[in-house]
């Protein structure tokens, strides 16, 4: 089949008008994308459906949200964030945000620099027993969560942690995520020793080289592993879910499901209201360092 | 300004390869000692030992009166020039020069002092406030050298600096290294420099001396015009001269004057060759450079007659190719002296200058024709 790129190119042959069978080409080929692009963009419509309509729902009032099925809310009103934000509980949903901020911020910090030590040791040196080690830090990566729920469980609960964000955090500040491990570990393989080896000629220390030299280099999948985990971090319902039992202490995944448990009546629009605010900073980072991030997972998958 | 020694300096590897066989090498204070060999000879690895950059497993490193086999690389005194530059790519040229520097903690007028004159002699001041990846490789790998010659180092490495650029930047970067050497001596600061290069036109024309290796082993560490005229085995013979030297088993009988017979014909050497020989009769491998090989009419005498099987025209010269039973001799012949008529499949006699003959002992390559002078 002729692409259309591999027409004879008109500005070539100025003054020649285009053949019967130039035209007829061309045609289709014009065709065939508006077909594709049609497909492509309703099937993206459906997918991305049900956010544009949480969105226009959180607009609506409780009453006209079951009674129409469009997305535009037909009087909006900003109701349902008012309600919402105050909650049932002697808290402001601003707390449970800021409840998420102590979980997600040493987490997010924590495991780049754990990650990054960690990684760096495996990618550059030579010690015994490495081998054994980098295959258990692989092997934790296919080990189902749910597995290892209960023992850690039983571990925060003889150390005293429960019901504060430390089980949250900790783990993973300990290079505890071995996907992240991996991901810069494949990412710091992708990139030339010469620089390190530059750096050690004029005269760094290992600790010197890795800050001023391999960190920088590293920013992209730094990047990424931060987003990875902030997005994670934010949705993540079971952790909270288990290790928190008090109310003031509840991140916005849990108070999101809290105010379907205590109303007797659901307070749909405030829900969705409050969803929307949940969603609005993963997606917010999420585009601030869209550049970045397809940089540190691309180049860290392809050339690992 | 320091000497560089090394004494039977040894690497094996963790599985159980063994890279350098105790090689001994000493560089003296300001030499421009060139490392070349095929690949896989080593000579990065040496080099990478010197550094500090390979543990050294046996043997010893100097540089100075210090033996320097467990300095970690930023104690030892050296600077190196990576093959593909090494810039850090997150810092300005300015702060790639000055790393090492502030690393030391130099006062800050002292770091921009320095700078400003290694910049000045490269001619990077332009380029100061720019990234790495917005420099060209020739600018690049000046910036890297900036960044060697910054430290005033007692060592210099250089690791196959040029190989990355292109033919023209190669060779005018050549001219650069090599006048900045000589300014650097005339300046009364003289660079002790450890070069490494595949290339032997490089090796040819920067080194005040040549160290050729093979497998680990040095095969000779002489000048340049003693290696093109005096090399000690069949090996630098044919590692060093464009094109590469015949070296083709012949059979060599002395009855008063050395003969050599190859393919059933055989020529008188000439008292020269007889006087330097340093063998008994039997099998050699007689080698002659391609530029000291006449073309003559065939059954001209003391020449071997061959067959010319191929012929090259570079411009300035011709390379013939004739064979001579199953050897194949490449002559070159300057241009204006070509018989023209010659082709392919024409025979020609081929006389060797005796003068500039070579016997290689067939078995262990050692040249047997060296006897008259001091090798």
């Amino acid at each position: 089949m002729v692409s259309y790129s591999e027409l004879p190119n008109p500005a070539h042959n100025t003054g020649d008008a285009p053949t019967q069978l130039e035209l007829k080409l061309r045609r289709k080929a014009r065709i065939n994308s508006a077909l594709r692009y049609t497909v492509l963009a309703v099937i993206g419509l459906i997918m991305v459906y049900p956010l544009i309509w949480l969105v226009g729902a959180s607009f609506k009032t409780n009453s006209e949200m079951f009674s129409s099925p469009g997305f535009w809310p037909s009087e909006p009103t900003v109701q349902g964030y008012i309600d919402g934000w105050k909650t049932s509980t002697p808290y402001t949903f601003g707390h449970f945000f800021l409840n998420s901020l102590w979980i997600i911020i040493p987490k997010t910090i924590g495991t780049a620099i754990s990650c990054t030590l960690v990684a760096y040791g495996f990618a550059r040196f030579d010690f015994p027993g490495k081998n054994i080690l980098f295959a258990t830090v692989i092997a934790t990566l296919l080990l189902p969560n749910v597995v290892t729920r209960i023992p850690q469980y039983l571990l925060f609960r003889d150390i005293g942690w429960l019901d504060s964000f430390l089980p949250l955090w900790v783990p993973s500040a300990m290079a505890g995520d071995a996907f992240f491990v991996f991901m810069v570990i494949q990412f710091l393989r992708a990139i030339p020793r010469d620089m390190e080896e530059a750096a050690r000629v004029d005269g760094a220390t290992t600790l010197q080289t890795l800050i001023f030299i391999v960190v920088p280099m590293l920013m992209p999948a730094l990047i990424s592993v931060c987003l990875f985990q902030f997005m994670w971090t934010m949705n993540d319902f079971l952790g909270p879910l288990i290790y928190i039992s008090s109310v003031e202490k509840y991140p916005v995944s849990l108070a999101l499901k809290l105010s379907i448990d205590t109303t007797e009546a659901f307070a749909w629009n405030q829900i969705l209201a409050m969803s929307v605010l949940a969603l609005t900073p993963s997606l917010v980072v999420f585009f601030m360092a869209q550049k970045y991030f397809i940089e540190g997972i691309s180049t860290g998958g392809v050339k690992g | 300004m320091a000497e560089l020694q090394l004494k039977s300096l040894e690497k094996t590897y963790g599985n159980g390869f063994k890279a350098v066989h105790g090689i001994n090498l000493e560089v003296k204070e300001g030499e421009f000692m060139v490392l070349v060999g095929p690949s896989g000879c080593a000579k990065s690895t040496t080099l990478r030992m010197i550094a500090g950059l390979e543990t050294v497993t046996g043997g010893e490193i100097r540089i100075g009166d210090q033996v320097v086999n467990d300095l970690v690389p930023g104690k030892r005194g050296i600077a190196m020039v990576f093959q593909n530059y090494a810039l850090y790519p997150h810092m300005k040229v300015r702060r790639n020069l000055s790393f090492g520097l502030r690393l030391k903690r130099q006062p800050k007028d002292q770091i921009e002092q320095s700078t400003q004159v290694v910049s000045n002699i490269l001619e990077i001041e332009e380029l100061l406030d720019r990234l790495p990846k917005q420099l060209s490789g020739g600018q690049a790998q000046r910036v890297a050298l900036g960044r060697a010659l910054i430290k005033e180092p007692d060592v210099f490495l250089f690791d196959e600096p040029l190989s990355n650029l292109d033919a023209k930047l190669r060779a005018s970067m050549r001219v650069r290294i090599t006048d900045l050497h000589k300014r650097l001596r005339s300046e009364g600061r003289p660079a002790t420099v450890v070069y490494v290069t595949h290339d032997q036109v490089e090796a040819m024309t920067m080194g005040d001396r040549i160290c050729v290796m093979k497998d680990g082993h040095i095969m000779q560490v002489a000048d340049p015009a003693t290696l093109y005229e005096r090399p000690a085995n069949a090996f630098v013979a044919g590692f060093i001269g464009m094109p590469e030297m015949n070296l083709v088993p012949a059979v060599l009988s002395s009855n008063g004057a050395a003969r050599l017979t190859l393919a059933g014909q055989t020529i008188m050497a000439g008292p020269d060759l007889t006087a330097r020989l340093q063998t008994a009769d039997g099998p050699v491998t007689l080698g002659i450079r391609p530029q000291h090989l006449e073309v003559l009419e065939d059954g001209a005498a003391e020449a071997f007659s061959g067959t010319i099987s191929n012929l090259e025209f570079m411009g300035h010269e011709v390379n013939v190719h004739a064979r001579v039973g199953d050897a194949t001799f490449v002559a070159v012949v300057p241009t204006e002296r070509f018989d023209t008529t010659l082709q392919r499949g024409d025979k020609v006699g081929l006389r060797p200058i005796a003068a500039r003959l070579h016997l290689f002992d067939p078995e262990t390559g050692e040249n047997v024709s060296l006897a008259d002078q001091n090798s």
